[in-house]
């Protein structure tokens, strides 16, 4: 309070400044009014869901659970193992931009491609998922490997050869790692399966979005409370040992008897994805008329859209975790207290964005206020979980003061760069994330993708996802450009 | 070492379930697959087409199973595919379908689909009343289509909103969504959401029949002419498949179901013959808005 000039001064002060003043500029741009006339009724048909979920209405509610679980498992153990082999190659640039490039696209736009490729074949399902996960374990298990000991490896590479040396040397060492790691993404998967529902998967997401959109939320609530209950249980279930039995009996669980063809392949990337002009022999000039038309009308104001509401949701974001991270730390918390935090936060996390964003539309009508508040929501609490965490391993001063006080002059700035690192983190994913909430009707770029699905124009979205793809390339390199600047860094467990 | 074992299990694990898992896929019998676009009433669907499952099995005798789709695009995309071989498709999806799928036919619709309507619907805070003119007074309200592909809620809206304001519905209203069915159109004008909304005049009428809709908060304020919609349509390579004449079988099991309660699935008082024809003027007006190239 005396002196505040000498925080002033710091660079993540002026670096937060920096994107609250952004986020202030973009308000003009951001459609935030409330426009409903009677909510009441609905949001009352909503929470008397909650105190008597039913799944009577829902056709197969255990079969949607067990497939759930059998993509999830095939899709992020497919994922790692083929990203495990790619971390070892991560040194070259080739496979670093592929991944990145991969990464960039959401599994939901994998879904719509691959739906097109194979329908309703399980394979759309298991590479959706996979894909993304293989680039992204491709890229954490590299950061693993580069941070690990070396030394007993350099030791006995040239007695043993290399591969020896590489599994009995590094890893041993680096083992608990890539299970701690894999076994976080395995929850990250669950929700990817379920949210693929939305799309036509027959998981959870099916009959989530179903039940919502007829309004049933007696089996809303049923299915949602069997998800964080899936959640919640991950580390009774998912035991080692009964990993193989599992993946055994999931291939049989999503098998159905849909075939695909190579016709079908061959026709998706030699007609299906060429611009149609090119594909009716139309000539250059009509290529262009083509291309800057969508240009113009769709990419450029989706990108805008995109961007308002990524900076919008990430300001929103970093307040609400630094407002949620005390509930889960025993510098602020009793036990009973703690236990309470826990649960919400892994209730709100554990929530689809889409959902949030759903019940939210109801409240405030359509507009971009409920899509902020729902990424907000969202990331909020992961960061806020992460925090919160870290916040327990502080040493305090036995002297050090109580309530409000150690909250803002003790604890806050001391966590304030791991909370930087997160949030700048989760940037480029609150990015990526604003896709879904285009297919419910918010004019991202994922509303035109969507549109021009819909639609089956597959080459104007397949530009539309390439432009994506570089617009979430382009704010992962900014936002590890600014954490290197300010030396905000993290172990690459504690990475999503 | 024991984890890098479990870990070389789970390996085989994943090869050999894989394995299993595509020669299972390929050894399917020759059953028909058909579907029906998501337009209305997503819950229990598998039970109510799967009695028409049941009745076109018998008819034909051979396996005839149903499998749900989440969109529009996801219908006409299985049926190009060939992972569904008839489908119960709306106007703008089915003409979609069978540019797609060269040789394929429109071989039956609803007795309502030559002569179909959509509803305007407004909000009471709208201040609009029904009127047998087109109600330019929607001017600069917010107004939702419901999914994007669909005919009686997009396209025709559509071209009447374009034809009558001469504006695109960007322009001609203050906010346009995509509720994503018809039910949810009417109930997001019921609670205001939205001010205005266009739906399919049978979803509204059996709303109105379940008792979903309160009159004194949203109501149909204009019709549009009549247009023809939904139908039945079918593969060209069926025949192949199934021996000569499977195509004039099916159709003929149509035509000639007359259970109400398989009607109802639909819902329509019965199914009368089609063709590709009838749809033409679905496919200029899908032309003449853009919506197909």
């Amino acid at each position: 309070m005396n002196n505040p000039a000498i925080y002033h001064r710091s660079a993540h002060w002026k670096i937060s400044w920096l994107f609250v003043g952004i986020a202030i500029l973009c308000l003009p741009f951001a459609d935030l009014t409330i426009n409903t006339y009677d909510p009441m009724a609905e949001l009352g048909r909503l929470f008397s869901g909650l105190l008597q979920p039913s799944i009577a209405a829902i056709e197969k509610p255990f079969e949607a659970l067990l497939q759930t679980i059998s993509f999830a498992l095939l899709g992020v153990s497919a994922g790692s193992v083929c990203g495990f082999f790619l971390a070892l190659i991560f040194r070259f640039r080739l496979v670093r931009v592929s991944c990145a490039l991969i990464r960039a696209v959401h599994e939901l736009f994998w879904a719509l491609i691959f739906l097109q490729i194979f329908g309703l074949h399980p394979l759309t399902g298991l590479l959706a998922l996979g894909l993304p996960y293989a680039a992204t374990f491709a890229k954490v298990y590299a950061e693993i490997l580069e941070v690990g000991e070396r030394r007993a490896y350099d030791t006995i590479r040239h007695s043993a050869g290399i591969s020896s040396a590489f599994f009995y040397a590094r890893i041993p060492d680096l083992w608990q790692h890539f299970v701690t790691y894999t076994s976080y993404r395995m929850e990250c998967g669950l929700r990817s399966s379920a949210v693929l529902g939305f799309v036509g998967l027959p998981t959870l997401g099916y009959y989530l979005s179903t039940a919502f959109l007829e309004g049933q939320y007696a089996e809303v609530w049923a299915l949602l409370i069997m998800f964080y209950l899936l959640i919640a249980g991950l580390r009774y279930w998912l035991h080692p040992k009964l990993l193989p039995f599992y993946l055994l009996a999931a291939p049989f669980i999503i098998a159905n008897d849909s075939t695909i063809t190579f016709d079908n392949i061959v026709r998706f990337f030699t007609q299906d994805i060429v611009p149609a002009p090119l594909r009716n022999g139309e000539g250059s000039a009509a290529l262009w008329h083509w291309f800057s038309e969508l240009l113009m009308q769709q990419a450029l104001p989706g990108i805008v859209n995109t961007l308002v509401l990524t900076q919008l949701a990430l300001v929103v974001t970093g307040v609400i975790a630094l407002l949620w991270f005390p509930l889960i730390s025993g510098l602020f918390f009793g036990r009973f207290g703690r236990s309470t935090g826990h649960f919400f936060l892994v209730v709100m996390r554990s929530t689809p964005e889409y959902i949030l964003a759903f019940i939210l539309l109801t409240l405030w009508g359509p507009s971009m206020l409920p899509a902020v508040v729902a990424l907000a929501l969202h990331n909020g609490a992961i960061i806020a979980h992460l925090i919160g965490r870290y916040s327990e391993a502080l040493p305090l001063r036995i002297d050090a003061s109580r309530g409000i006080n150690r909250y803002a002059y003790e604890v806050v700035p001391r966590v304030y760069s791991q909370f930087l690192a997160y949030l700048f983190y989760r940037w480029e994913i609150i990015l990526r994330e604003t896709a879904i909430l285009g297919i419910l009707g918010i004019a991202t770029l994922g509303f035109y993708i969507d549109s021009a699905i819909q639609d089956i124009r597959l080459d104007r979205a397949m530009l539309l996802i390439a432009i994506t793809a570089l617009l979430n390339v382009a704010v992962d390199s900014l936002s590890r450009v600014i954490r290197s600047r300010f030396r905000l860094s993290m172990s690459p467990q504690q990475t999503r | 070492m024991k984890l890098i074992t479990t870990s070389i299990n789970s390996i085989c694990a994943i090869a050999l379930s894989l394995m299993l898992f595509s020669s299972s896929a390929y050894s399917a019998p020759k059953t028909l697959v058909f579907s029906a676009i998501p337009d209305q009433d997503q819950s229990q669907l598998i039970k109510r087409f799967g009695k028409v499952a049941d009745y076109l099995a018998e008819k034909l005798g051979i396996p005839v199973r149903y499998v749900p789709v989440k969109s529009y695009a996801a219908a006409v995309t299985s049926f190009r595919n060939n992972q569904i071989q008839l489908a119960w498709f709306g106007g703008l999806s089915g003409v979609r379908a069978r540019l797609l799928v060269p040789g394929s036919e429109a071989i039956a619709q609803g007795e309502e689909d030559t002569r179909f309507v959509s509803y305007f619907i407004a909000h009471h805070s709208s201040g609009l009343k029904p009127s047998d003119d087109f109600p330019v007074a929607m001017e600069d309200k917010t107004f939702t289509f419901g999914s994007k592909g669909s005919t009686s809620g997009r396209l025709m809206p559509e071209f009447y909103i374009r034809e009558h304001m001469e504006k695109s519905p960007e322009q001609a209203f203050s906010r346009v969504g995509f509720s994503g069915n018809h039910s949810r159109t009417i109930a997001l004008v019921q609670t205001g959401a939205y001010q205005l909304g266009a739906t399919n005049y049978k979803v509204w009428e059996s709303e109105l029949a379940a008792g979903n809709i309160d009159l004194d908060k949203v109501s149909v304020i204009w019709k549009t002419p009549t247009y023809p919609d939904y139908q039945w349509s079918i593969r060209g390579d069926v025949d192949s498949e199934w021996g000569a004449g499977f195509k004039q079988r099916v159709k003929q099991a149509l035509l000639e179901m007359n259970d109400p309660e398989l009607l109802q699935a639909f819902p329509r008082s019965r199914f009368i013959e089609a063709t590709n024809d009838d749809y033409q003027p679905i496919l200029d007006t899908a032309r003449k808005i853009g919506l197909i190239d």
